[in-house]
Formats: C-alpha cells, structure tokens, sequence
C-alpha cells in the first residue's frame, strides 16, 4: 500500500460508492452505525495529522466539528432554498460545496486559535484548544441566527455512505500524500526536535499552523456531515468529552500511524455502539483505559514496531 | 438618609433560589439579572454612588479572584517541578467540595460555626493533600522521564475518572452545599458585603502567607525551588526529587481542597463536573501572572476575578466564561511569559 495513495484513493472511492448501491438494503441502525464509523475516520485521521505526525497537543477537534456543523447546517437550512438553483436544483453538487464551506470556516477559526498558540513551545496548544472549546459553546449558544441553546433544527438529511466514506478516503489520502511530501518531512522534523528542526532553517511555526489548518478543515467537513445525518445540532453535543473521544481513537491507533488510528476509529465507534448498554460506565472505562495505556504502552495498541518514539 | 435600596436587596435574594443569590453576589447589583438590586424600579434615584458600585464591584471581583488564586497556585506549583499541566487539578478541587459537603451533612461536623468551619476547611484540605499524593504516586511517578505528551495524557485520564467516578459516588445531580461558617451579611453605607466574602478574603491571605513562608523559609520550600530551577543539579545535591515532587503535590491539592469549599460557600451548588471551568480559569490566571510563577499565578487569579466581575456587570455578561479565554490568547500573542514571568531561552 505505502506509496501508491493515488491508486487508494480511487479504490476507496469506488468502495464507497459501492457501498452507497447496498445502502438501501441495510438496516437503518447499520447505515447510522456506518456513517459514525466513516465520520470517526475522518475526525481521527484529521487530529492524527496534528497530534500524531506533528507532535502537537490539540484538545478542541470537537470544537472544530462544531463550527463545521453549524457553518454548512446554516448554508443548508437558511440558504439552502436559494442556493439550490444555483447548483441546478442537484443537492448532490450542493452538498459538497456546504462540506467545504464548513471546513473552510473551521480551517478559519483553526488559524484564529492556533497561530498565537503555535508560536510557542509547551502544553500551550492543549489549554488553548481547550478554552476554544469553551469559547465556541458560548459564543454559539448567544448565537440567535443558528438558534441559540435550543440548537439549530431541520437539517436536511443529505448525507449518505458514499459522502461519509468519500470524505474518509479523501481525508486519508491527504494527510497520507502530505505526509509523504515534503511537508510531511517538516511535520515530522517538527515532531521530533523542534530545536533542532529550527536550526535546520525550518520555520516550525508555519508547518504547525499548516497541520493545524488541515487538520481543522477536516474537523469541520466531518461536522457538516454529522450534521447531515442529525437534522438537529446543538452546541453542548461538541462537548470536551467527544474531543477527548477523538484523542483517545489518536491514541488507541498509535499516534502517527495511519492504519492503526483508522482502525482504532472504526473500533471505538462499533464499540460504542456495544456498549450503549452500560452507558454510565462507558467514560470511566475510556478513562481507565486512557491511564493504563499510557502506563503500558504509550506508542499506542496497533503500533507494532517503534519506529520513532513521540517528541517530547 | 439612607435610601432603601440598602436594606432591601439582600432581603429579597434569600427568598429565592440558590441561582439568584448567586447571581446577586458574585455578578452585580445592576446587571440583566432577574434579581437585580434595584427592585423598587426606579434605579436612577436609588442614591447608590458610582464609588459605591466600584467599590462592591472590588469587594466581589475580590473574592471571586482569591478563589482563583488558589487554585492557580497549584497549576504553577506542580508546573514548575515536573513542566505539565496537572488537568485533574480541577477535580480535586471539586472533591473538595465534595469533602466539605459530606463532613457537614453526613460526618457530624458542626456546620455553621466558626470552629466547625475552621474544621471542615483543614479536613477538606488534608484529604485532598492525601488524593493529590496519591495521584501522583499511582499516575504521574512510572511516567517520569516520559514524553510531555504521556504525561499529558495521562493527567486528562486522570481528570476523567475523578468526574465520572465522582458521578458514580457523589450522583448526578447537583447537591446544595450547606452552610459551614455563620452567615452574615453587612450593610456599610450602601455597599451590602456577605460574611462569606470576607472568610474568603481572609483565609486566602492567611494560605498565602503559609504558602509564601513554606516555600521561602523551609528547607522543603528551599528544596521545592531549586527542584524547579534544575532539577538535575537539586538531586545532584542530595534532594530525593520524587519526595518534593509528593510534597509540592500535596501542597497544591490541600489549596485547591479549600479552594473548593470556599467557591462551594458562594456558589452553593456542587455536583461532579463542576470543577471544569473554575479549573480552565485558573490555569488562565497561572499563565496570565506567568507559569511557574508562585506570585504571578495570585496575581493573576485576582486580576481574573476583577475582570469577570468588571464584564458581569456590562451588557457582554452571558459572554462571561468565555473572556477568560480571550485574555488567554491575548497573553499569549502579547506577552507568553505572563504578568511576572520571566522568558527563558530554551539551551540544548
């Protein structure tokens, strides 16, 4: 597989439409199962970019779902009748382009919150993230436009397997192509020294706010189609706890491993689903397991050689 | 002489629930609040001064601040002897909140009175002294010498269990914190105080007065600085890191257990997740007054408190928790070492 991402990407691709012919046939609980599962794909291959290959600490993906969310349900229930004609009355060309808005405004608020937290070094980047987390719950619930507390209501339901899937083979194949490109090099050179990288002549912020951007365009894509399948959003469902959610797939997967972090998201999201059943337990169970991992075996479960240790 | 407005407000407030004394006391007398101060209507003659209005402002940005203060101290404490950002400092702080609860309402420690509250207030701190020695003997120990980001991690893991094992203990939902010192509230002129601001004010300054003595005329305190200045040379001189570190962990825990009870007096309602915010707050504070920073981190928790107050009391008050943020971005575009700190040069 390693250095053919383009043949990938097409074979993904035509899996995906693949399995949007079988969706019909699916049971429904299947189909909202397979969609969460090819939207955690997306959030954790994203956040993989950040926290894995670059060494980063970011704690607020759910942050950026969130205006992803609300940026494309905005374009589709306020403007979405106005829009329609313009793209010929095919919601399969509009949906796209409100993706890509919502990831474009989430790369956005991804620059706003990382360019002064990425110019220095430290745990910045996770208090920051965090507090934007914050921000962005409160600014949305003051927010009388997207419906304030109550939530922005009457999403169309445009998403299907092959949207979700489609931006998961995309989403990998991105971080997967720039990670092999020179970029990539910068990412990791940043991830494992820092100092080091800097007095190699690389300017170390400018690629950590470019992981950073592409990470939170992808956050923001995967928001807009969660929200495409919920037909009602609301700002406490972006919550710290399904940031940490993501983290713990990034983790789980070995942080800069492109398969493990995918299996890891397809994983944890069937799981649960499982374990749906013991509700209250589930957090304290990723909690543990959060703790215990990082005890023994902090290069993550699905890494199997160590091929570079994570910079400190 | 005196206008009405001085006996009435508190009067009203206690007739209530929990949400508007809380409001009243910490937010402001005048802003979009249900339970305003001005009840007769006619705010314009009520006679309050803009002195005054200052001046209560201070009294509750004050205390607001201290309890920020406190808990900052810990963030900085344990930042500067292992470099991470202790997340579950905030739960400890909850719990306790959790400690001063039950030792009122369930281990028969007389709430109410002073010596009683003088009681609850060293029982809170010395349980959480023990849960904060503990977590780092179990969590944080094995980890040293790990990458920044395990350590991380792990502290996040940590910060988890506490709340959702906090929920599985203590429940769901949110308990009325009960009385644990006498209650009072004095009319000065205008300015309407509540006793428990100033039992804030006073053990804030008294904690801060031991904490600056143990850290400045101690041996363990000595030890505790030079630990954080190098951590290398301070073993190299016979300090066993690993005690100091135990005992720095003690010290902010047992500051963040008060830190708790006092932020439980003001604002009566406790349950398992309550420690977030005040927690993100005050590692704001920390990183305003510069990290690692011992005076910086009070510093900074004042200048917090007063700005929250300060925006209560304006139209932007729903936008409350999230100023704190923006100061924290604002610091780190402008200034990153922070109010006190100072910027070292990273050496190879």
């Amino acid at each position: 597989m390693p250095g053919r991402p383009h043949l990938f990407l097409i074979a993904a691709l035509i899996f995906a439409a693949g399995l949007h012919a079988v969706s019909p046939r699916l049971d429904p609980y299947v189909l909202d199962i397979a969609m969460g599962v090819g939207i955690s794909v997306v959030l954790a291959s994203s956040l993989n970019l950040i926290n894995g290959f670059t060494g980063q600490f970011s704690l607020g993906h759910a942050g950026f779902m969130s205006v992803g969310a609300y940026a494309s349900a905005f374009l589709t229930t306020t403007l979405g009748k106005q829009l329609l004609p313009v793209f010929g009355g095919q919601v399969w060309l509009l949906f796209p382009f409100c993706l890509a808005f919502g990831g474009l405004m989430a790369a956005f608020a991804g620059l706003v919150v990382g360019a002064p937290s990425l110019r220095l070094k430290g745990d910045y980047l996770a208090i920051v993230t965090l507090g934007f987390g914050e921000i962005i719950k409160v600014l949305l619930q003051n927010l009388e436009v997207v419906g304030g507390a109550r939530g922005l209501n009457g999403i169309p339901f445009y998403n299907n397997l092959f949207w979700t899937f489609g931006a998961a083979a995309i989403t990998v194949y991105v971080v997967w192509a720039l990670m092999n490109s020179t970029y990539g090099r910068g990412f990791l050179a940043v991830a494992d020294d820092e100092i080091a990288a800097e007095a190699m002549g690389l300017n170390t912020t400018r690629y950590k706010i470019i992981a950073f951007i592409v990470g939170s365009f992808f956050a923001g894509v995967a928001g807009g189609l969660f929200a495409h399948i919920k037909s009602s959003i609301n700002p406490s469902g972006f919550d710290f706890n399904k940031s940490i959610e993501i983290v713990v797939m990034v983790i789980l997967g070995g942080m800069g491993r492109h398969v493990g972090v995918i299996i890891a998201a397809i994983l944890l999201t069937v799981m649960t689903e499982v374990l749906r059943g013991f509700g209250d337990y589930r957090m304290i169970v990723y909690s543990v397991l959060l703790i215990l991992l990082m005890l023994t075996r902090p290069q993550g479960l699905f890494s199997w050689s160590r091929r570079k240790a994570v910079a400190s | 002489m005196f206008p009405v407005i001085s006996q009435v407000p508190l009067a009203q407030f206690v007739g209530r629930n929990n949400w508007c004394i809380l409001e009243s006391r910490f937010a402001s007398a005048f802003a979009h609040s249900p339970c305003r101060a001005h009840p007769t209507g006619n705010a314009g003659h009520t006679g309050r001064t803009n002195m005054t209005e200052l001046l209560q402002q201070l009294i509750n940005g004050l205390s607001l601040g201290a309890i920020y203060a406190l808990i900052a101290l810990g963030y900085t404490m344990v930042y500067g002897v292992l470099r991470f950002i202790n997340f579950a400092h905030s739960d400890v702080f909850m719990v306790g909140a959790f400690v001063g609860y039950y030792a009122v309402s369930k281990w028969g420690i007389p709430g109410g009175t002073f010596l009683g509250g003088m009681l609850v207030l060293f029982v809170a701190m010395g349980l959480c002294a023990a849960l904060g020695i503990t977590i780092e003997k179990l969590a944080y120990k094995p980890l040293r010498g790990r990458s920044t980001l395990t350590v991380l991690i792990t502290a996040i893991g940590v910060s988890l269990l506490l709340q959702n094992g906090g929920q599985m203990v203590f429940g769901v939902n949110p308990k009325a914190f009960p009385p644990i010192f006498p209650t009072e509230t004095f009319h000065w002129g205008q300015l309407v105080v509540n006793s428990n601001q100033l039992i804030v004010l006073a053990v804030t300054v008294v904690l801060l007065v031991a904490l600056h003595v143990i850290v400045n005329r101690t041996r363990i305190g000595t030890a505790m600085r030079a630990l954080s200045y190098n951590a290398v040379a301070a073993s190299l001189m016979g300090i066993n890191n690993d005690r100091i570190i135990s005992f720095t962990f003690g010290l902010g825990s047992a500051l963040a257990g008060a830190g708790g009870i006092l932020y439980a007096m003001n604002y009566p309602s406790i349950e398992p997740l309550m420690g977030t915010l005040p927690g993100l707050k005050a590692f704001v504070a920390a990183v305003l007054g510069g990290i690692g920073n011992l005076p910086g981190a009070a510093l900074g928790g004042l200048v917090l408190g007063l700005v929250e107050t300060g925006i209560s009391g304006t139209r932007l008050s729903t936008y409350r928790d999230a100023i704190a943020f923006a100061i924290l971005i604002a610091i780190l575009l402008f200034r990153p070492a922070g109010l006190l700190g100072k910027s070292r040069i990273e050496k190879v």
